[in-house]
């Protein structure tokens, strides 16, 4: 026989209370009683009741404890922008921003996520009132198939704050000293975003157009 | 990836005494390497307690002039933090050198010492491997291995450890603190908190069932150079080939740990002896009785020219 | 219309639109999230969710499956075999079956679809499956069946002209090396990804892919029902590169799976399924033979090239460039094909020439080594305008010589010193070159084009736009043909109920389907002046007016009392048979290698094409350095990794396959010539999509060696393979 695990499961359904809480300290867990396991181990799945808010507006939801922020902004708050390239934090593609810092939304459960508050690339701006990251790409032609291209525009948002804020990189010269805007410093921040279109050197011309803009 | 249960715990006791006492349940921090492999059924648990609210987030002096790093302090805070910038430059170094910035937002201090091998056999469930599945085989052994350990592994496993930031805090004789099931607290040398494969690969570290890790301890800077010098073949987001993590002091002595080429960050204080004599001397006791494949060999010739990299730096 | 003259002048000349840096009119969607993507599209809310599971064995039998604990677990509601499946056919375009059972050829060959409510349910029922095999002994290693691997059956697998044993032995200066190139994969951002929905005998579908008319066709074929019932849209498509030419598991899975469950069905395939389930890049072995005198003049070319693919499947035309690149009175080629039983093997972005360029550009740079003549120097000495295998056909255009001369000014080529002499700090410095040559290809392609009352102009064509700029040239086209402004011009793709293009794929989208929209557009002008009453021979379509003698009209009045339509397509005759029709460049690189743990890293990289009319300059310079990143990460780290004794391709995530990122690339220089081609089509134009890889991996190799007298022959050229030959460091 093949195939992955023979776990017998045994299972106790959990549910956080308290969907409109936006408390962002722990939300109140209610133990609820064990319940049995689905046939043959499958397990039933355990719902679970989670609020955030997403681009400003509040969302409470009722999710399969499985889901991920990825899947809940995709397949339930129908946000398609947030893009699934891999499911496994190795593209990109999905990178949102999180209380003001961009994570990877594929390995994060929507659960995890009460009170929190997330920002798509549907947030920053719309096809008639681009967000300046955004009007940089398309004049820099920063994309080609444009897949990756909602991950690396909420990623370029949250690393130019990086840089401001004095967070220091792999190529950061002083790490004990303010990082330097550079096309340099932005490349390797930026390196979590993978491109197979190859629009790079593009992209780093839109970033760099709006990190000095911001400069000055 | 299997149905499991979630709730929060509003201790760190409270939330070892829970994993402690139910069969299948794991503790959530980042969620980077967790559900990575939970979507690949690798890891299957069955109830989940979320440690992210339990206030391990802090990074606090301790009397002893070190520092104190919380659990839950995230890759890109620790990374970025004043003192250790200033102190143990090679931490952060380290740090920065793994993973996204993506991934550094999330990914947390206990969750990285405690991060999986990336060897590509225990990713596949339908490969035998030890590791994922004990008495099933290496499928490394003889397959695709790169990447993977020249020292330090068994005739089980040849899986490496793949944290930059381990490599660090090896190097700076950390100190690991948890909590049991029990509520009893205990402190972990670093050198003791990583085990290597033998005939149980499965078992990766000395932590017991439940045991949760509170903070990670730093004792006082010892001043030197420090270099983190990671080697790999694309430029960023991937793991070392080979690492190196020193610190270097000006008469020439120092400590040094290796990345990427065993089970666990490596450290022999025999090598260290002999830094002053140079990279050569040092790695060559560094990786006495290595036992490298044909494919991953060349990490011994690259672990020596790295180290000596570092030192021509240190002295530079 | 046919096209079976070379272009006399015609409206695309006036270049108002065409050929202007033009951002892409699909820009706004794309940077806001908003553009969908097959998984994204809302016209089927209440589709079910299929989950994949592939085989665990690369060759043999299922010899039993289990599904009742699947069909049990919570939310499951239908599930997909091959067993219960139904009769299933198989495309014209698949080598390996989509949905295999009882027997397997190849690893992660899909085997079971389960559908269930949700994605989560999906998933975990798919681990419930449980699967008996009987494995085979399977073929897996390229190097050990080259010895008996016959020629390939295609045509021109093999080439003679003249004697080139007999040169080859008497040349003065000879070189006979072997390249190796591992098996690669395209690793497109989006994962193939479809939804499917049947409406009585009707099936819709909606999914990521580069030929619309192809798939249906293959889906038809696999399903056995008429081709005319079913529906593909593709409008948007987050990358391909070959990749997405055909049908694969997750588009005939989900309709399966539509119809077992009775209900709509979204498939995406999990980013570590892909590599194994999906097509891959073949890899090769290349022996390079040349015999030159000794000022540097070829006298004879070999160039034998081995694969591997599945029964029934074709070889890496490794070779294709090597007949037509440089003079040479004796030459030989030879194309061998061995039986593998890894994933299948196929096109993959500049299939031949990608692969073949990466040997032949080196051979060329260790000749010139011998000969002591530059290596720019070398390929203009060896400069041919006509076929060399067949003289009498001469190229329509060949600017090769341009490029290598303009580059190496640009570039400051003079400035190469001799291998392993430059250092810059830690870093070893050093320039390549490499010639790039990818053929052009011509395709019939069709549109239709509407014009209303206000004077917009739709143009819909089921050619797709996979991040090449399509949409763009598209209204450009129309907008140049039509004398309106861009935003006059609605541009519909990838929908198989418009006219069947050219599709994506070989660099032939670009002139091809921009073409048969002329086409189109030409016979929409001819009914606008007949609705106006005008001489369309001297009507001027001009500034949104049909312009005739005094009369200026706008051109919305034609279709006052209705919607005027217009449909055609562009035909070749045999102006390609006549003329060899190429695209060139040369690619300039350099390198630092890091002197102590041989670490490479691009530091600057420069392209200079001649490739017909640039239609839109913005997007073909993405189309080039897209390229030219892709074949950096061939040349520097890409590698599916054989596991020669279970036969499967062992890195297979994005983790493991590493394809470069943002710190591997440099800023990008990309020149283009100024040059027409009226051989091609009215457009003027070739390809550039492919221009770009092809060759640029030798100029990485060649800087490599230039900066370190290491010569590495097996790609990647990863540090391990340079550190043995590198001076000691200390």
């Amino acid at each position: 026989m093949h195939g992955p695990g023979d776990f017998e499961l045994s299972r106790r359904g959990v549910l956080i209370g308290g969907a409109a809480s936006v408390a962002a300290t722990a939300a109140p867990v209610a133990e609820a009683a064990p319940e049995q396991a689905g046939s043959a181990g499958a397990g039933t799945p355990v719902m679970a009741k989670v609020g955030f808010k997403v681009n400003g507006k509040p969302h409470a939801l009722e999710l399969d404890t499985r889901t991920t922020l990825l899947d809940a902004l995709r397949e339930h708050l129908l946000l398609g922008g947030t893009k699934k390239g891999c499911d496994h934090g190795q593209c990109g593609a999905c990178t949102v921003i999180v209380d003001g810092r961009r994570i990877n939304s594929c390995l994060s459960l929507a659960v995890m996520h009460e009170g929190d508050s997330i920002t798509t690339v549907e947030g920053l701006g719309t096809p008639e009132k681009l967000h300046p990251m955004q009007a940089a790409f398309v004049k820099h032609d920063g994309y080609q198939c444009g897949y990756c291209t909602p991950g690396q525009i909420c990623s370029a948002v949250a690393v130019l704050d990086e840089i401001r804020a004095g967070i220091p990189s792999h190529v950061t010269g002083d790490i004990a000293g303010k990082p330097a805007m550079s096309a340099d410093e932005i490349r390797e921040r930026m390196s979590g975003n993978i491109c197979r279109c190859g629009a790079y050197s593009n992209i780093i011309e839109a970033i760099g157009e709006v990190a000095a803009r911001r400069k000055a | 990836m299997k149905a499991f249960s979630y709730e929060r715990a509003h201790s760190p006791a409270e939330a070892a005494a829970i994993v402690g006492r139910t069969q299948g349940a794991r503790f959530i921090a980042g969620g980077t390497n967790l559900l990575d492999l939970m979507k690949l059924q690798i890891e299957t648990p069955t109830h989940l307690v979320d440690v992210n609210h339990l206030g391990l987030d802090k990074i606090e002096a301790t009397p002893e002039g070190g520092l104190r790093i919380g659990a839950l302090v995230r890759n890109t805070d620790l990374a970025a933090d004043r003192r250790v910038r200033k102190d143990y430059a090679l931490l952060s170094r380290a740090l920065v050198a793994g993973a996204s910035g993506q991934l550094r937002n999330k990914a947390t201090t206990a969750g990285n010492l405690l991060q999986r091998t990336r060897c590509p056999y225990f990713y596949d469930t339908n490969q035998p491997c030890n590791k994922r599945k004990p008495g099933s085989g290496c499928a490394a052994i003889g397959g695709i291995n790169r990447s993977l350990a020249v020292i330090g592994a068994s005739d089980a496993c040849i899986a490496t450890h793949p944290s930059d930031m381990a490599v660090a805090m090896r190097t700076l004789d950390a100190v690991v603190e948890t909590v049991r099931a029990d509520g009893a607290t205990r402190a972990i040398p670093i050198a003791e908190f990583h085990t290597l494969p033998g005939d149980t690969p499965n078992v990766e570290n000395s932590l017991a069932a439940g045991e949760l890790i509170t903070a990670v301890t730093l004792p006082r800077p010892i001043g030197g150079t420090h270099i983190y010098h990671k080697v790999r073949d694309r430029a960023s987001y991937a793991f070392a080939l080979v690492s190196v993590g020193a610190i270097l002091q000006k008469d020439g002595t120092g400590r040094v740990a290796f990345g990427g080429v065993a089970p666990r960050p490596w450290r022999i204080e025999a090598a260290e002896a002999a830094l002053a004599q140079g990279a050569k001397a040092a790695a060559a006791l560094a990786f006495a009785g290595a036992k490298p494949t044909e494919q991953n060999k060349f990490k011994l010739v690259l672990a020596e020219r790295t180290l000596a990299a570092a030192i021509a730096e240190a002295r530079a | 219309m046919k096209f079976d003259k070379p272009a006399g002048t015609n409206p695309i000349d006036q270049l108002k639109v065409v050929g202007k840096p033009t951002p892409r009119i699909d820009g706004p969607l794309k940077t806001s999230g908003t553009a969908p993507y097959a998984y994204e599209q809302r016209d089927t809310p209440n589709a079910a969710y299929g989950y994949i599971l592939g085989s665990a064995i690369a060759k043999g039998r299922i010899t039993g499956m289990a599904l009742g604990d699947a069909k049990a677990a919570p939310g499951v509601l239908a599930i997909v075999t091959a067993e219960n499946a139904g009769k299933l056919g198989k495309g014209n375009f698949n080598t390996a079956k989509l949905l295999g059972g009882p027997d397997i050829e190849h690893y992660h060959q899909a085997i079971a679809l389960v559908v269930a409510e949700s994605f989560e349910q999906a998933r975990a029922a798919a681990s419930l499956i449980r699967v008996d095999y009987a494995r085979d002994k399977g073929s897996f290693d390229l190097a050990a069946a080259k010895a008996s691997a016959p020629l390939a059956k295609e045509n021109g697998a093999e080439t003679k002209v003249g004697d080139f044993a007999g040169a080859f032995a008497a040349a003065p200066v000879q070189l006979d090396a072997t390249y190796t190139t591992p098996d690669h994969a395209h690793a497109m951002m989006e994962p193939h990804a479809s939804i499917a929905a049947w409406n009585g005998d009707q099936l819709d579908l909606w999914t990521s892919n580069q030929m619309i008319a192809w798939s249906v066709a293959d889906m038809a074929k696999t399903l056995g029902m008429p081709k005319e019932k079913i529906r593909m849209r593709s409008p948007f498509v987050g990358g391909g590169f070959g990749g997405k030419l055909f049908i694969r598991a997750d588009v005939l899975l989900a309709a399966l799976g539509a119809k077992a469950a009775n209900r709509a069905v979204k498939v995406a395939l999990p980013r570590p399924f892909i590599f194994n389930n999906t097509t891959h890049r073949p890899a090769t072995i290349q022996r390079i033979r040349l015999g030159a005198t000794r000022d540097g003049k070829l006298t004879a070319i070999g160039h034998e090239s081995w694969s591997g693919d599945l029964p029934n499947g074709g070889p890496e035309g490794a070779t294709a460039q090597t007949k037509l690149l440089y003079a040479g009175a004796n030459r030989m080629t030879g194309l061998h094909l061995a039986v593998l039983d890894l994933p299948e093997g196929n096109a993959m972005r500049a299939p031949g020439e990608a692969p073949g360029l990466m040997a032949l550009e080196v051979a060329m740079d260790e000749l010139a080594e011998k000969l002591g003549i530059d290596p720019v120097d070398l390929r203009v000495i060896n400069d041919t305008q006509v076929d060399p295998e067949n003289p009498s056909r001469p190229y329509s255009q060949r600017q090769l010589n341009a490029c290598l001369k303009i580059g190496a000014d640009k570039f400051g080529w003079a400035k190469r010193a001799r291998p392993g002499k430059v250092r810059d700090g830690r870093w070893l410095v050093g320039m390549g070159v490499a010639a790039a040559f990818r053929n052009n290809l011509v395709m019939k392609s069709a549109a239709r084009v509407r014009l209303n009352a206000q004077g917009v102009v739709t143009v819909e064509t089921d050619m797709t736009d996979i991040g090449t700029g399509t949409y763009t040239i598209v209204a450009q086209t129309a907008a140049e043909m039509l004398g309106v402004p861009l935003d006059k011009v609605v541009v519909k793709l990838g929908d198989s109920s418009f006219p069947v293009s050219a599709g994506s794929g070989g660099q032939w989208g670009a002139n091809s389907a921009t073409a048969g929209v002329y086409a189109a557009c030409a016979k929409l002008r001819e009914a606008v002046a007949q609705k106006l009453g005008v001489n369309s021979a001297d009507a001027v379509f001009a500034g949104g007016k049909v312009k005739s003698g005094k009369r200026a009209v706008p051109l919305g009045e034609a279709a006052k009392n209705g919607e005027i339509v217009a449909e055609d397509a562009m035909e070749y005759g045999d102006l390609t048979k006549k003329y060899q029709q190429s695209t060139f460049g040369a690619h300039f690189v350099e390198v630092g290698v890091d002197a102590a743990t041989a670490e490479i890293r691009i530091r600057r990289m420069l392209a200079v094409c001649a490739a017909g009319r640039i239609l839109n300059p913005v997007s073909a310079r993405s189309q080039v350095i897209g390229a030219m990143t892709m074949g950096a990460g061939a040349a520097l780290m890409e590698e599916l990794a054989v596991d020669k004794r279970f036969g499967f391709f062992v890195n297979h995530d994005l983790a493991g396959y590493e394809v470069p990122v943002h710190a591997d690339m440099p800023h990008q220089e990309v020149i283009f010539l100024d040059e027409t081609d009226p051989m091609s089509s009215p457009m003027k134009a070739k390809g550039v999509g492919e221009l770009g890889i092809c060759g640029v991996g030798a100029a990485v190799a060649n800087a490599i060696y230039n900066a370190t007298g290491v010569r590495v022959r097996d790609y990647p050229v990863t540090l391990d393979k340079l550190l043995e030959g590198m001076p000691e460091y200390a």
